[in-house]
């Protein structure tokens, strides 16, 4: 049957496929929705463990995991937008300004 | 039917974050994530948390992924380029991505405590008032310095965003 563990290991699931995409992605776009995935990973784990401790605290958390992923995410995509007003590329392998 | 439900969810899931890593083009990946969203949300209603679905289809699925589209709409970005990749990472890549997927699995099934059947309807403090009760009383702390943050991440985003006045 289904437990929690269930629950941990797509948790891990999720966080890996997302660290795939941060790794081999080039798109900086494609790069920012990864790392969403991972957050979501972190949810879900987090959820999984409010049910299994019977304590809500774990999806209170969740809620602030939410939270500071909107301010990730609005800030990411106006840093990207700041950046492709000045290199015109969203490749992350072309931007290179901090380099040597 | 809880474990059938589980099993369909968590396959949409997993079979969506393969896709958003390898697909082409970006709004194909920011599709993907959506299916990722939703399916994540009806995980969270079956373990109990119906706040935290509801906030996930609002917030990500919402919110979040209109914001996504729209920057990939304005950049235009096109098709990514590649580059080739080594011969033994062509073929290791995959097998070698398994097995550390299989020991991450073992390890959480080694480490996490055997716990009884996850069955719907069975967790009930993930009910708005709960959560809402929590974030108000214990966590008001967290919960202002959280709306701070947001505001000042409001404040960088219209900063870095918005074309330069001379």
């Amino acid at each position: 049957m289904i437990t929690s563990t269930h629950y941990l290991v797509l948790g891990g699931l999720l966080a890996l496929i997302g660290t795939l995409g941060v790794l081999t992605r080039r798109n900086v776009v494609v790069i920012l929705m990864s790392i969403e995935l991972i957050l979501n990973a972190a949810n879900l784990n987090l959820v999984a463990f409010a049910r299994e401790l019977n304590q809500i605290q774990g999806q209170v958390f969740a809620v602030f995991v939410i939270a500071i992923a909107v301010a990730e995410a609005s800030v990411g995509l106006g840093i990207l937008i700041a950046l492709f007003r000045n290199k015109e590329t969203v490749d992350a392998g072309e931007i290179d300004l901090l380099k040597w | 039917m809880d474990a059938l439900l589980f099993m369909i969810f968590a396959a949409i899931a997993a079979v969506c974050g393969i896709n958003l890593v390898i697909q082409k083009h970006a709004i194909s990946s920011a599709l993907s994530l959506v299916g990722v969203m939703a399916a994540l949300a009806a995980l969270y209603l079956l373990l109990g948390g119906e706040f935290i679905a509801a906030a996930q289809l609002v917030v990500y699925a919402g919110a979040i992924m209109v914001l996504f589209v729209f920057v990939i709409m304005l950049l235009n970005a096109g098709v990514e380029r590649t580059t080739r990749r080594r011969p033994w990472a062509q073929y290791a890549g995959v097998p070698l991505l398994l097995v550390l997927f299989g020991t991450v699995a073992l390890l959480v099934q080694e480490i996490s405590p055997a716990g009884d059947n996850v069955i719907f309807g069975e967790f009930t403090k993930g009910t708005p008032l709960d959560v809402g009760r929590a974030l108000f009383t214990t966590y008001l702390l967290p919960f202002e310095v959280t709306s701070v943050l947001i505001l000042i991440a409001i404040l960088g985003a219209i900063v870095l965003a918005r074309k330069e006045i001379d």
